[in-house]
């Protein structure tokens, strides 16, 4: 889908994705770099969209959690997350599955380490990191192709 | 169907469809599609954006205030002076104006352009060091200082004696007395009040501390001169804050003159209207609250806050919606804070480990107000004590009830000197717990608590593989990394708010239940609909669930882990109710009397003849025109569903290296009781949870508070440490079931297990490295500080 807004040039990715297309998986929780809340995919990449630009985001490709699976039928990392009772409060938990499913696009059969660098940029508050242990492990196995 | 008295009892094991199995949460999807909308995501027609100017000294006098610059700022709709000049300031990051604008950066260059001075004034941010030579507080106590105490769980006698020496600062009145009965607070305690005298409160004292009444049971001086072996310590946590990842905030709107909408991120969605309506002199039932997600409370969002009133005020004056979210630094700054508690500990005991006597001398901070003791000794009751505490009373901000309220102080100062003791007597401290485990049973206790602990600490050391893995405290190996086991056992109440539960069920076989509470991530919506569907005989899917309004029947607050004792009876009750409605409706076309039937798997049967039987949809089409509508409440504070007063035990294995004083996490087991358990993967979930905050609060949090300015250091999450993916070790919990728990009733889960891990990760440490580590967080320079000092930590070292 296109999106088109004129925007103030200091107006972040994750500020133009929530406030002007109604885009609010993506969370503002530290909003300098550091939580990723607002974890999305820029051009295939994970990005904190709240340190990049909405300017330096034109015409490239973004998915947002929103993004993520078909109509009506959950990603397998979205659906090993609800199977793995991988959230509590579920704030951080968009983030998360942006970052999992990077780094599986990366890293189909994740290491130990590569899954430690790959979610080792988000935080979350709740502690569903056990859940989430699991989770990696079931969409590790579920997402290949996805 | 059984006679009255107990036709709402919970189903017994063997006929539970629901209660007690592994469910995935129903809002699950919304949750990971990014669909679930909380207040942050929420948008209103028109809404503009509110900054907030806030104070930058810890202390401080607003002098003057010039809002003019930023009124004729493009895109400003409205300026509002929250604390005008004249006004005193206790902590930096206070609100003092707030502008709203068409979009953020408009309202943050406006609050930029707003001018004001300040009278500087001497702030005190000193929580560490111990107050010396501060004389005993006698002054009549505030309606602070009384709330303090209850929050605390103070014994009701030793509230009793504090009334009756020192007397009240006001008049408890007809309000305060029902808001009381309402929380469960002894009459004795209620009637104390309505006779203590009424004292005029003294002007503020210039002294930053108070210094409660010295506390003696039994006869501590005896008892230490009959003990063989003493042990002292010193321990202690600092101020930590909540953090959640949805900040505070809300959006505000006025429909009508006189009638208030709000989106508000709160764990008390019918409980906060009345503070709204009394700061905005409109009636509370024109307070209209709305919430469907939270991101994290925490004990932090209960109120509708100073910021919550003027998102109104600001609201109103301009017109529109206005959104104020807190940003990240106010977050930690301003709301949300865990007391501080340290304290001077010393313990006698028997050679044989028989606890004799326990003497602290505790202080700490939770702010201005001050803040109240942790319980002392925790859990283990050694029957001769001496315990005094003085609070500070700092400009670090206020504090808020953080999950289980001064528990965790309290655990870790005790299970800390408890661990210091068994090293001293060369004993294994489960050994030195179970060998003194008739001290933890509550003089109230009818559920055998002694018991559980001893099977919690046995079924513990199991999954840890204790026997094999302890070893004597600095015997952790003999390279650089060493080993170590730790362990603690905590407690708290529960029991269940007030709660009310509307059912219909209609006569195309839907059923449609709402109630005013909240889901907080606890998995609450899963569980009403569990009961639900248990009593109706139908799948969650069948029943259409509506929280999150204060226009639905009222919930409690979610505090205090009463959430699931007050949903689940009022949810039993209504249940109950409009299923035996639906029975009596049939009865006739079943040739049965309506207790002999029974709502099973979808459809209405006979009892003894399963084969006469109709759908659950025929049986509501013979409803005609009429749906079944029930609104039940429970029976709070006498309900005889639920009940109160749970057990944990938690062990922490560890390594640490003593050349760079990194801490690693191994393994964690907790080993929790919860009474009747409704979900057992959403109650999992929990435990887990409570573990990994624990991991953080004890290796990474602390709020930082700079000396020389009052102002908080680390205001971000880059200095303010979580823990992280990686940082957890192997967790493993196992709940407590069947008989002997699940006749209890469910009981909350929120606040126990969140208490005993930094006291066994501690603990462990001490166990891995042959010293204490005094201070949490036990971050590398504090391990090789103790390790580089001759006895461990000492306080002036760290």
């Amino acid at each position: 889908k296109k999106l088109n807004a004129q925007l103030e040039p200091r107006v972040t990715l994750l500020d133009a994705l929530r406030d002007q297309f109604e885009l609010t998986g993506a969370k503002r929780v530290c909003d300098r770099g550091t939580c990723g809340a607002c974890t999305v995919l820029l051009d295939g990449k994970a990005v904190y969209s709240c340190s990049v630009l909405a300017i330096d985001a034109q015409s490239a490709q973004i998915i947002t959690v929103e993004g993520l699976g078909a109509a009506g039928k959950l990603h397998p990392v979205q659906q090993a997350f609800v199977d793995n009772d991988a959230q509590q409060c579920g704030f951080c938990t968009p983030g998360f599955v942006v970052a999992m499913k990077a780094l599986l696009d990366r890293h189909p059969n994740p290491t130990p380490e590569q899954i430690k660098h790959g979610l080792g940029g988000n935080f979350c508050r709740c502690g569903t990191y056990a859940g989430m242990r699991a989770a990696m492990a079931q969409a590790a196995k579920t997402t290949k192709g996805a | 169907m059984a006679d009255e008295t107990n036709k709402y009892s919970w189903p017994a094991a063997g006929e539970r469809s629901w209660i007690g199995k592994r469910i995935s949460r129903v809002d699950g999807p919304a949750k990971v599609t990014g669909a679930a909308k909380y207040t942050y995501d929420t948008h209103r027609p028109g809404m503009l954006y509110g900054r907030v100017v806030r104070c930058p000294h810890a202390h401080a006098k607003i002098v003057s205030i010039d809002t003019s610059a930023a009124e004729k700022m493009p895109g400003v709709v409205a300026v509002h002076v929250v604390q005008g000049p004249g006004s005193e300031i206790h902590w930096a990051g206070d609100d003092l104006v707030v502008v709203a604008a068409v979009d953020e950066n408009a309202a943050g260059d406006a609050a930029r352009a707003v001018k004001i001075e300040y009278e500087v004034l001497p702030h005190f941010v000193d929580d560490f060091h111990q107050p010396q030579n501060v004389a005993e507080d006698t002054s009549p106590l505030s309606r602070n200082d009384l709330v303090t105490l209850l929050i605390n769980q103070m014994p009701a006698p030793q509230i009793i004696e504090r009334i009756q020496k020192r007397g009240v600062s006001f008049k408890a009145d007809q309000g305060m007395i029902d808001q009381l009965k309402q929380n469960n607070v002894p009459e004795s305690v209620i009637s104390a009040l309505q006779a203590a005298p009424v004292k005029e409160a003294p002007a503020q004292a210039s002294s930053h501390y108070r210094k409660e009444a010295e506390l003696t049971t039994g006869d501590p001086d005896a008892a230490f001169k009959e003990s063989e072996v003493v042990s002292e310590g010193e321990y202690g946590c600092p101020v930590i804050t909540h953090c959640c990842m949805e900040s505070h905030g809300s959006i505000a709107e006025w429909p009508a003159e006189d009638q208030l909408f709000v989106h508000l991120s709160t764990q008390n969605v019918s409980g906060v209207s009345g503070e709204y309506a009394q700061a905005l002199k409109i009636k509370a039932a024109d307070v209209h609250v709305h919430q469907d997600h939270i991101g994290g409370g925490f004990g932090s969002k209960f109120g509708a806050d100073r910021w919550g009133i003027y998102t109104a005020q600001v609201s109103k004056k301009a017109g529109k919606p206005v959104r104020v979210m807190l940003e990240r630094a106010p977050e930690l700054e301003v709301a949300g804070a865990r007391p501080s508690a340290f304290a001077k500990v010393k313990v006698g005991a028997k050679k044989d480990g028989t606890l004799l006597a326990w003497q602290s001398e505790s202080w700490g901070t939770g702010g201005p107000g001050g803040g109240g003791a942790p319980p002392m000794p925790y859990v283990v009751r050694i029957p001769n004590q001496r315990r005094q505490h003085t609070a500070a009373l700092t400009n670090i901000g206020p504090a808020r009830a953080w999950r289980a309220p001064n528990h965790p102080q309290g655990c870790l100062i005790t299970m800390s000197a408890l661990d210091d003791m068994a090293a001293k007597l060369n004993m294994d401290p489960v050994d030195l717990l179970l060998k003194n485990i008739a001290l933890t049973a509550p003089p109230e206790d009818k559920t055998g608590r002694a018991n559980t602990y001893h099977d919690e600490l046995l079924i513990g050391s199991d999954l840890m593989g204790w026997k094999k893995k302890w070893h004597p405290r600095g015997q952790g190996g003999s390279g650089p990394v060493k080993s170590g086991l730790g362990v603690a056992i905590h407690t708290w109440g529960g029991r269940g708010h007030q709660s009310t539960c509307s059912v219909a069920i209609r006569p195309d076989g839907s059923v449609e239940m709402k109630m005013g509470t909240q889901d907080l991530g606890t998995g609450t919506r899963t569980a009403i609909l569990m009961i639900a569907a248990d009593t109706l005989g139908l799948t969650i899917e069948q029943i259409n669930l509506k929280i999150g309004d204060n226009q639905y029947p009222p919930s409690g607050g979610s505090g205090g882990s009463t959430t699931i004792g007050g949903v689940s009876s009022s949810t039993r009750r209504a249940a109950v109710d409009a299923r035996d409605q639906l029975l009596a409706k049939v009865a006739d076309a079943l040739k049965a009397k309506p207790e002999e039937l029974e709502a099973v798997k979808g459809t209405i049967r006979v009892k003894s003849a399963p084969t006469r039987s109709m759908s659950w949809k025929d049986a509501c089409a013979r409803l005609g025109t009429q749906p079944i509508e029930v609104t039940d409440k429970n029976l709070v504070p006498n309900e005889p569903l639920i009940s109160s007063g749970v057990g944990g035990a938690v062990m922490a294995d560890v390594s640490v290296d003593v050349e760079t004083g990194i801490v690693k996490m191994n393994k964690m087991v907790c080993v929790q009781d919860c009474g009747l358990v409704i979900n057992l993967k959403t109650a999992e979930s929990q435990v887990y949870g409570a573990m990994i905050m624990g991991i953080a609060t004890t290796l990474y949090e602390e709020k930082v508070m700079d000396p020389t300015t009052g102002t908080m250091l680390n205001p971000n999450m880059d200095f303010y440490r979580l823990a992280g993916y990686s940082d957890i070790g192997e967790l493993v919990v196992h709940m407590m079931t069947g008989k002997g728990y699940d006749e209890r009733g469910p009981i909350g889960l929120g606040e126990p297990p969140t208490v005993g891990p930094m006291a066994a990760i501690a603990n462990a440490v001490a166990n891995a490295i042959g010293m204490r580590v005094p201070f949490m967080p036990i971050t590398p320079d504090r391990v090789v500080a103790a390790l580089s000092s001759n006895q461990g930590g000492s306080h002036a070292g760290i």
